[in-house]
């Protein structure tokens, strides 16, 4: 080849001499993105942290720092909503990148809340008896320290703690907001790893038992790697299909009022096998992070191995933010699909449902009791999602928040009952603590009777709002379902308050801890929103319903 | 002026209240506060009465709204009070009658220490009374209805030491129980019918609904005025309800409460008068319940369930009269007022003869007692006149026309119906001068008891006297006053309407059959009872008369069916529950218990199995997902 030729090569479009078109600055608006803003800002402030402050100091700045930008982004998802960008003036930000609607402020809302008062349980330190003089929190006192060498015993005499959770758990907050409200497909999986990787570092972190901790968080990241690489292919596909990333385009492509054709995607556009391979592997990414049969079988492992204020938090906020993310896709992307989509989640729905109630029928350890009790719940919230009415997403809503509140509760009573060995999860120890702590068993059965869905409890709100919506929208058979799998968890939930209040106390029985404040704030807010969700939900029905539209 | 008709029920509900809640501080002068609100009550009463009369006949129908009980869409519930001619005469009757027997009992219960109490449940039972007819609909008519109930029972175990009287007040509870879920699917009929229960628009609206609904409904509503009026076949539980004290007697178990059922089936008229099978089945029930109830009054000894006996025969004749429609709603309502005059006076006659008697019911053991109790003697002498329906006094008026009426049914019901209501004439006549001998005429029976007391008959104080002299004029005058021109008629006739019906046998024939059937009856009891000293022991007598002793069987009837009955059902449900019900949940438990054993153990605990479910898990949520698309 002449030197002429290759030349030309990379100067003919400079030879042409066109002008080179400006790229557009993008229009952000910043306003409308405060609250996942606020909360990387506030986490970015967390490294500088840990970077500049001294050790003795940080515990306080980052919980300071934390609390404030979790209260300030709240406060800017209420003005969000109070503004009417909830219902009126719902619109989609960022280039197409990020919606703001109705769903996504309601369960960034909830996301929020849920990441406060799992903040009070991640810095409360007064369970463990204080070591070498120092208080200690649930988490490891050096991460990169090896379980048992030197070292740990070292950083753990010299009093160190990992405050890095602080900023870890604010990076996931943050990917949280912006996955329910992603609006096109790289936008949710930027979001999913970015609240994902900040998860599995927090599993890892376990002051006690800290292989276990370990081997659930290596476990959790294998298994959420593969299933990321499952979306990611979903998401080439669906890209390959439709030419674009943006959920309104694909959605235009799915019911056909697109249908120019890119060139360079000549031989894949508007090909549907390629629409329902990738969609139904976009929605299998999803429905590992709600903990869906068999996507599930992470959940008890990890539930239990992370200390259990992560365990408590991840419960809560993972499910709420995935099943936002999940709803938008099938509500917004796919409803032209919904007839091939519906009866494959029916099945998963049905055996979720059964699934998580029937194993979790022979669990000996509360903490995998409850992570069965979160699959069986994915399963109740799945019913919801299929119904594909307005009614259904709204009882989506409602049941993810009430939901949210009673698990980090549940979770935060797990960390009060300890032994030598740290928290006693054995069920078994749990015999008699009616006796010897009735006020904390009495808080533990509430929270086991909302998971159960009895009256008067946030749970029975929720699951009657989600079974109605079902019914309404055709999926009688799956409230049949339902209702059968419910009865079957009433056995386990039962089982548990029989177990508290009429067996006889161990005599070598765990302790109660008696907590900071900051537990406490996070049990009685708990208590407070299952009971008032439970006897007076209809303002919270209501806000939910206004809530339910998302934005196209 | 209809601002007042809340203050009937508040004076009641008042007493009730301060009484009730107001403790040992006004035991001295409880007695007083609670028959001041009665007597508070009877006023305002006659206010309002006075008010109507100065109205025209078709404007006599006064509401009062006080608020909305039950604001749900499709479903309200006022608690409005209605007050029109039905409603008037129920209520003089109750807060007259009433007044008079609180004032009868501040002698008659001089000596118990739970006097105000009492008078607390007193006031109660009469606010609840006038609930019950002052309702605007079947739901505040039910708040009333299980009032008088609840105030019933607790008036019937007042005396809650003695066995029997417990055992009696869980009885007439447990019966009233079975006619009271009779009115609530009565009103959940009505309400899935008519899409209401407010008097105006259910009975305006009758003829929207299938004979068939509203021949259930009407069913219904005879169950429960079965109940509440001791009628066949809830009939039982009246004579026991006798454990009560005396007055309780007289007010609740004669005079109003347990005429709650006639008013019932005279307020729903519309509806019987839609459902002629059902109102068949209202005349055979008030037959056979006026002469079960004659039969059993004449072989009781204790004069208290003798009276019983007797109240429940003439409730049957109202329940007849009601029945035969149009014809009989005004004879009905006007027996109905005669009849709790008379027998006020004469149950409070009998609470006399046994505050002079030691507390003795057995009327082998009185005897001569004309001597001793004169003013009692009269009164009671009085009513008895008026219940056999001498000619002249209230009872002739009133059950005259009962009889007429049911002749007046025409064909053969007529006659068996006329037939079966002049025999009751006949017996009633019997069973009363049989009461009246044995009490009053004779030779004095009573002996000294085992603690070697002999009773002193003396006559009773003012208090109790007062009253039994005002029912007397009662029962000699009503009857006269209501039926002599046909006054009660015209004034009830707006609201139940009028029919002559046509009767194969002229009014004067029924009369004087009436009087014959009347000496025959006098003259058969004289015989037995007044020629003959009475034994004090009672003789074996026939095998009817035995039986008649037992309540007619009632209680062996209702414990070999319903009581034993009821354990063998109890009993198979039991084992069923225990081998199928609880066999199958157990198993399920345990099959379930197996599967999440077995489920469990693919939770293996190695990341490589996990990820093997997952791949497993997309591979068929694609292929399924193409399949949907395939088929």
């Amino acid at each position: 080849m002449s030197a002429t030729a290759v030349h030309s090569l990379w100067t003919t479009a400079a030879g042409a001499a066109d002008p080179i078109a400006k790229i557009p600055a993008p229009k952000i608006e910043y306003a409308q993105l405060s609250p996942t803003l606020i909360i990387l800002g506030a986490a970015l402030i967390g490294v500088l942290v840990e970077a500049f402050v001294p050790r003795k100091s940080r515990y306080y700045a980052q919980v300071f720092v934390s609390a404030v930008a979790l209260c300030a982004a709240f406060a800017a998802v209420v003005a969000l909503a109070a503004d009417g960008y909830g219902t009126t003036k719902a619109h989609i930000a960022a280039m197409g990148a990020i919606a703001v609607d109705g769903p996504a402020l309601f369960l960034q809302g909830v996301i929020l809340l849920s990441g406060l008062v799992g903040l009070f349980t991640f810095a409360e330190r007064r369970l463990d008896p204080e070591a070498h003089g120092n208080r200690v929190d649930s988490f490891a006192a050096q991460g990169a320290s090896v379980p048992g060498s030197d070292s740990e015993k070292a950083a753990v005499k010299a009093g160190f703690t990992t405050t890095e959770v602080f900023p870890l758990l604010l990076f996931a907050v943050a990917g949280m907001l912006v996955f329910p409200s992603a609006n096109d497909l790289l936008t949710l999986f930027v979001a999913l790893e970015v609240f994902s990787l900040p998860l599995y570092l927090l599993c890892a972190l376990a002051r006690r038992k800290r292989l276990l901790s370990q081997e659930a968080a290596v476990k959790y990241f294998l298994l959420g790697a593969f299933a990321s690489a499952f979306t990611l292919f979903g998401i080439a596909l669906l890209y390959g299909y439709s030419g674009s990333m943006s959920y309104a385009t694909i959605a235009q492509v799915v019911d056909g009022s697109i249908t120019n054709i890119n060139p360079a995607l000549a031989d894949t556009m508007g090909n549907d096998a390629l629409l329902l391979i990738g969609g139904a592997m976009i929605v299998m990414g999803l429905l590992f992070k709600v903990g869906a049969v068999p996507f599930h079988m992470w959940t008890p492992d990890v539930y239990q191995g992370a200390p259990t204020p992560v365990t408590g938090f991840m419960a809560a906020a993972t499910k709420v933010a995935a099943f936002g993310a999940l709803l938008r896709l099938l509500y917004v992307v796919l409803p032209g699909l919904r007839w091939d989509w519906r009866p494959v989640m029916w099945g998963v729905a049905i055996i979720t449902m059964l699934g998580g109630a029937i194993v979790a029928i022979t669990q000996t350890d509360i903490k995998r009791l409850l992570a069965y009790s979160s699959i069986a719940h994915a399963g109740f919230i799945l019913a919801g999602v299929i119904a594909t009415t307005r009614d259904g997403v709204s009882s989506v809503l409602f049941y993810l928040g009430a939901y949210s509140f009673v698990t980090i509760g549940a979770f935060a009573v797990v960390t009060l009952v300890r032994d030598a060995g740290g928290e006693a999860t054995h069920l078994s120890k749990w015999a008699g603590l009616g006796r010897r702590s009735p006020l904390v068993a009495a808080v533990f059965a509430v929270f086991l009777l909302s998971f159960a869905g009895i009256p008067l409890t946030a749970g029975f709100a929720g699951k009657f709002a989600v079974f109605k919506a079902a019914a309404a929208g055709g999926a009688a058979p799956l409230v049949v379902v339902g209702v059968l799998s419910s009865a079957i968890a009433a056995f386990f939930y039962i089982r548990v308050i029989v177990l508290m209040f009429f067996s006889e106390p161990r005599p070598d029985g765990p302790t109660v801890a008696v907590p900071s404040p900051l537990t406490m704030a996070t049990i009685g807010v708990a208590v407070a929103a299952t009971l008032v969700l439970g006897v007076a939900p209809q303002y919270f029905l209501d806000l939910a319903n206004q809530a339910g539209v998302f934005v196209r | 002026m209809e601002n007042l008709i809340a203050l009937l029920v508040a004076a009641p509900l008042l007493g009730a209240v301060v009484l009730l809640c107001g403790g040992r501080r006004l035991d001295a002068v409880g007695h007083w506060i609670g028959t001041a609100l009665s007597s508070a009550s009877f006023v305002i009463g006659v206010v309002l009465f006075t008010d109507l009369l100065g109205k025209n006949a078709e404007h006599r129908t006064l509401m009062q709204h006080l608020w909305t009980w039950v604001p749900v869409e499709g479903f309200q519930a006022d608690v409005t009070f209605r007050l029109d001619q039905l409603s008037m005469t129920f209520v003089l009757l109750i807060t007259g009658v009433g007044s008079l027997i609180h004032l009868y009992s501040v002698g008659y219960m001089e000596h118990d220490e739970r006097r105000r109490r009492f008078f607390g449940y007193l006031n109660l039972f009469l606010a609840a009374m006038l609930i019950l007819v002052l309702a605007d609909n079947y739901l505040l008519l039910y708040v009333g209805w299980e009032g008088v109930g609840l105030a019933s029972y607790l008036l019937i175990g007042f005396w809650q030491h003695k066995p029997s009287a417990a055992t009696a007040a869980k009885k007439a509870f447990l019966v009233n129980r079975v006619g009271d879920m009779g009115l609530s699917i009565a009103i959940m009929l009505m309400f899935t019918t008519f899409g209401t229960f407010a008097f105006g628009p259910v009975l305006s609206h009758v003829g929207d609904a299938s004979e068939g609904k509203l021949t259930g409904i009407a069913l219904m509503l005879l169950l429960a005025a079965c109940g509440k009026s001791a009628q066949v076949p809830l009939q039982s539980w009246l004579g026991d309800a006798m454990e009560g004290p005396t007055p309780v007697s007289a007010l609740i178990h004669a005079a109003t409460m347990v005429t709650a059922g006639v008013y019932l089936i005279v307020r729903s008229g519309a509806i019987f008068n839609a459902a002629p099978d059902a109102q068949l089945v209202v005349t055979v029930v008030g037959a056979v319940t006026l002469l079960f109830g004659a039969i059993v009054g004449c072989a009781k000894d204790d004069i208290k369930k003798a009276l019983a006996g007797s109240t429940m025969s003439q409730i049957g004749y109202m329940v007849l009269a009601a029945g035969l429609g149009p014809i009989g709603y005004v004879f009905a309502i006007m027996h109905l007022v005669t009849h709790g005059f008379f027998k006020a006076g004469l149950f409070l006659g009998a609470g006399s003869v046994m505050h002079g008697m030691n507390d003795e019911v057995d009327m082998r053991k009185y005897g001569g007692l004309r001597k001793y109790m004169p003013v009692t003697f009269i009164t009671f002498g009085l009513g008895y006149l008026a219940i056999i329906g001498f000619p002249g006094l209230s009872g002739f008026f009133s059950k005259d026309k009962i009889i007429e009426a049911a002749f007046a049914k025409g064909g053969t019901e007529g006659w068996i119906l006329g037939g079966a209501a002049l025999l009751g004439a006949a017996i009633t006549a019997f069973y009363m001068t049989r009461v009246m001998l044995m009490t009053f005429f004779g030779e004095k029976r009573w002996q000294p008891d085992e603690n070697g007391h002999e009773p002193h008959p003396h006559e009773s104080p003012r208090t109790m006297t007062i009253p039994m002299i005002v029912l007397a004029f009662g029962s000699v005058f009503a009857g006269g006053i209501f039926g002599i021109g046909d006054r009660f008629l015209h004034w009830l006739e707006p609201i139940t309407g009028h029919e002559e019906g046509n009767s194969p046998v002229s009014a004067l024939t029924v009369t004087l059959a009436t009087m014959v059937v009347l000496v025959v009856g006098v003259g058969i009891a004289w015989a037995q009872y007044g020629r003959r000293p009475v034994p004090a022991v009672a003789p074996r007598g026939s095998l009817l008369t035995r039986a008649a002793r037992r309540d007619l069987l009632q209680d062996d009837f209702n414990h070999v069916v319903l009581v034993r009955g009821g354990e063998h059902l109890t009993r198979s449900l039991v084992y069923v529950d225990h081998t199928l019900v609880d066999g199958v949940v157990n198993g399920t438990a345990a099959s379930m218990g197996g599967l999440s054993g077995r489920l469990r153990k693919l939770q293996n605990g190695y990341a490589r199995s996990y990820a093997v479910s997952m791949f497993g898990g997309a591979a068929i949520l694609v292929a399924a997902t193409l399949l949907m698309r395939a088929v």
